[in-house]
């Protein structure tokens, strides 16, 4: 029994690891659906409304207690907004460029569902991480190049519009995610150095980073890096008080006004994916991953898996809230703003870090 | 700890997510195509949205040559940044086997630091003048 | 027989170069070097060079066209009048590639072609020196052996951004 699944956890085989790839993806997009949900609840309930609480089936609302807790909570909204998307009207404008208005979503999407091979989730009773693609060498720096295609997205969606404020969305979302892929990636270099004692080969594997983490998490090594890295993950998530590309107030609706249906759909679930994402990564590297301080689940044998998912889970339900959280207590900077925080605060901070790194393991050896 | 040696075979699962990746979003696209209702072309539908006005001027505006200077400072720091990844790997390694690597690297980091303090100096992102 | 994975990558590559030289369209070159530039980082892989493969989507297909795609985008370029010159390109694409191969055929030693298409030599494999694939094995030559030519990377990089700081801030006038 126990061999079978393992097998199915970690088979090399290609429809194995395709089924995973499938349940990974679905489950990605269903968190994205309910982070929707999250943020919708948790705004109400900071401006003292109620939010969604309508929304129900026949079947399920006749079940007695159950129901109305499932219509009062909203739960079945993010399946009511999905079917809403599939049966709209999908209409692609005369004045667009049609093979890059259709093409700009899926770029948009595709990224950030390939980089899941690389998260481990958990850790098997033997040691190996439950991942996609546990074994990568080149894992987080694989992460950081292939969601950073994701600006294609965002660029072309924008240009193909023919249209000025989509366009300026895009040119702004760009030049902003450029810019905070910099410190993003100059902020993680601390942690790979820590990772990287003498003996470990795999330094970028975030598997790897997360043992690296046993006692003492990243963050309280690593504030500063933690910190740079937060603000970036917001920024290149395209989150309040970061979201340039979209600025409804100054630009409509940002780099997706022109789209409609599961188009503008795509785009909405690739923002989510990349949030869930960047929450993982900050999970993996600064918050110890599937560990908790004091609490040896590798030991648990295969409960110790199960524990170490439902840990990360927490966390990642934690993290999702908090970006909700920002959302609705920070004002949205202006762009000049966002620039100067770039690259006049954050890469000297990064890079400040980073040399302070340097001579306290030159000098401690 | 992997092996030093690394088979293609571990990567497979991101050749697979790829394909994955590209084509739910197409099969997406698609279904929501077949089953969406039909679309029907106006002359409102079919000019830009501009919040209802009549669309003014030129689509593609020019822009101010701040985004070129962005994109090119970025590529030059990400290079940098790019060289100094293998030294986070190998940093500590040498510094346990004692072979001389501090120097190089304050050198190395000092270039960089340099150039971001100039860049900074200079005022080359200043937005608003 | 080649490995089908590779002609098929090689394929795209190719077929996207031919996009990215044939088209009318800026943006559509663009993409095609896009595709090109991950189809060779995909040819990387193949080649066990993860690490050179991962550089070159984070540094070719992430960064550089970004700034390509800018300049086209901001420029507004249009795309030049007229029909595309069929014949010509195919033509010189074909004369290209004719001299290129008669080149190779005069010029490449014998038996060199084989053994590239041949699984890795022993020697080679068995000197972990020169033939690594963890990004870790990167460091170790990179900040020993060719330390030097590191420092004039950067060295380089930092005049290319004085360049840029240069050109695109205009001198002070005297206010």
């Amino acid at each position: 029994m126990e061999a079978l699944l393992l097998d199915l956890l970690r088979s090399p085989e290609l429809p194995y690891v395709a089924a995973r790839g499938l349940v990974l993806i679905g489950a990605v997009m269903t968190i994205a659906g309910y982070s929707v949900l999250l943020e919708r609840k948790a705004s109400a309930w900071i401006q003292g409304r109620v939010g969604p609480n309508r929304t129900t089936t026949p079947f399920l609302a006749w079940i007695p207690l159950l129901g109305s807790f499932l219509r009062l909570g909203g739960f079945i909204q993010p399946a009511a907004d999905g079917g809403k998307f599939l049966f709209k009207e999908d209409p692609i404008p005369a004045h667009v460029n049609k093979p890059y208005y259709v093409l700009a979503p899926v770029i948009a999407l595709a990224p950030a569902l390939a980089v899941l091979a690389m998260i481990p989730l958990s850790a098997l009773p033997d040691g190996t991480p439950l991942a996609l693609c546990p074994g990568a060498d080149v894992g987080v720096l694989l992460m950081f190049a292939v969601s950073s295609l994701g600006v294609y997205g965002i660029a072309l969606g924008g240009w193909a519009s023919n249209s000025k404020f989509p366009f300026l969305g895009a040119v702004r979302g760009s030049a902003q995610l450029i810019s905070y892929e910099l410190a993003m990636g100059l902020s993680v270099l601390p942690v790979f150095l820590l990772t990287s004692a003498p003996g470990v080969d795999d330094g970028l594997n975030l598997a790897t980073i997360v043992a690296g983490q046993e006692g003492m998490w990243n963050i309280v090594r690593q504030p500063l890096a933690a910190l740079v890295f937060l603000v970036c993950i917001f920024a290149e998530t395209n989150r309040h008080p970061f979201d340039m590309p979209e600025s409804e107030t100054d630009l409509v609706g940002g780099f997706h006004t022109e789209y409609g249906a599961f188009k503008f759909g795509l785009f909405f679930v690739a923002e989510y994916g990349h949030m869930v994402i960047g929450s993982s990564l900050f999970i993996l590297m600064f918050l110890g991953g599937w560990q908790l301080p004091f609490v040896e689940t590798a030991a648990w044998g295969a409960l110790g898996t199960v524990a170490g998912l439902a840990i990360f889970g927490a966390k990642l339900a934690a993290f999702l809230f908090f970006f909700v959280w920002v959302r609705w207590t920070i004002p949205r900077f202006r762009y000049d703003q966002v620039m100067r925080l770039g690259w006049n605060v954050l890469l000297p901070l990064a890079v400040a870090n980073l040399v302070l790194t340097f001579l306290v393991l030159a000098v401690a050896g | 700890m992997a092996a030093e040696n690394q088979s293609l075979a571990t990567y497979l699962p991101v050749l697979v997510q790829v394909v994955l990746g590209l084509s739910i979003p197409a099969a997406i696209l698609l279904v929501s195509h077949i089953f969406g209702q039909r679309a029907k072309g106006n002359y409102i539908k079919d000019k830009a949205y501009e919040c209802g006005l009549p669309s003014e001027g030129k689509v593609h505006p020019r822009f101010a040559v701040k985004f070129h200077v962005t994109a090119m400072l970025f590529i030059l720091f990400d290079i940098e940044v790019v060289f100094l990844v293998p030294w986070a790997l190998v940093y500590r390694e040498f510094l346990a086997a004692s072979i001389a690597i501090t120097g190089a690297t304050a050198v190395f980091l000092g270039i960089l630091v340099f150039g971001l303090v100039y860049e900074l100096r200079r005022g080359a992102l200043e937005w608003e003048k | 027989m080649p490995d089908p994975l590779f002609v098929f990558i090689a394929a795209l590559t190719l077929g996207a170069c031919c996009l990215l030289v044939a088209s009318r369209n800026p943006v559509t070159s663009a993409m095609g070097m896009i595709l090109a530039l991950v189809g060779i980082a995909a040819e990387f892989f193949l080649l066990d060079a993860y690490f050179l493969g991962v550089l070159q989507v984070l540094v070719y297909a992430g960064a550089v066209m970004v700034l390509f795609l800018f300049i086209i985008m901001l420029l507004d370029v249009q795309p030049p009048g007229g029909a595309y010159p069929w014949k010509r390109a195919l033509a010189g694409g074909a004369a290209f590639l004719l001299l290129s191969a008669a080149a190779f055929a005069l010029l490449a030693p014998e038996g060199s072609l084989a053994k590239a298409a041949g699984p890795t030599p022993p020697e080679l494999a068995a000197n972990p020196e020169s033939y690594a694939t963890a990004a870790k094995a990167f460091g170790r030559s990179l900040y020993t052996k060719y330390m030097l030519p590191l420092q004039m990377a950067g060295l380089l990089l930092l005049l290319a951004l004085v360049g840029v700081v240069t050109l695109a801030k205009a001198p002070k006038s005297a206010d």
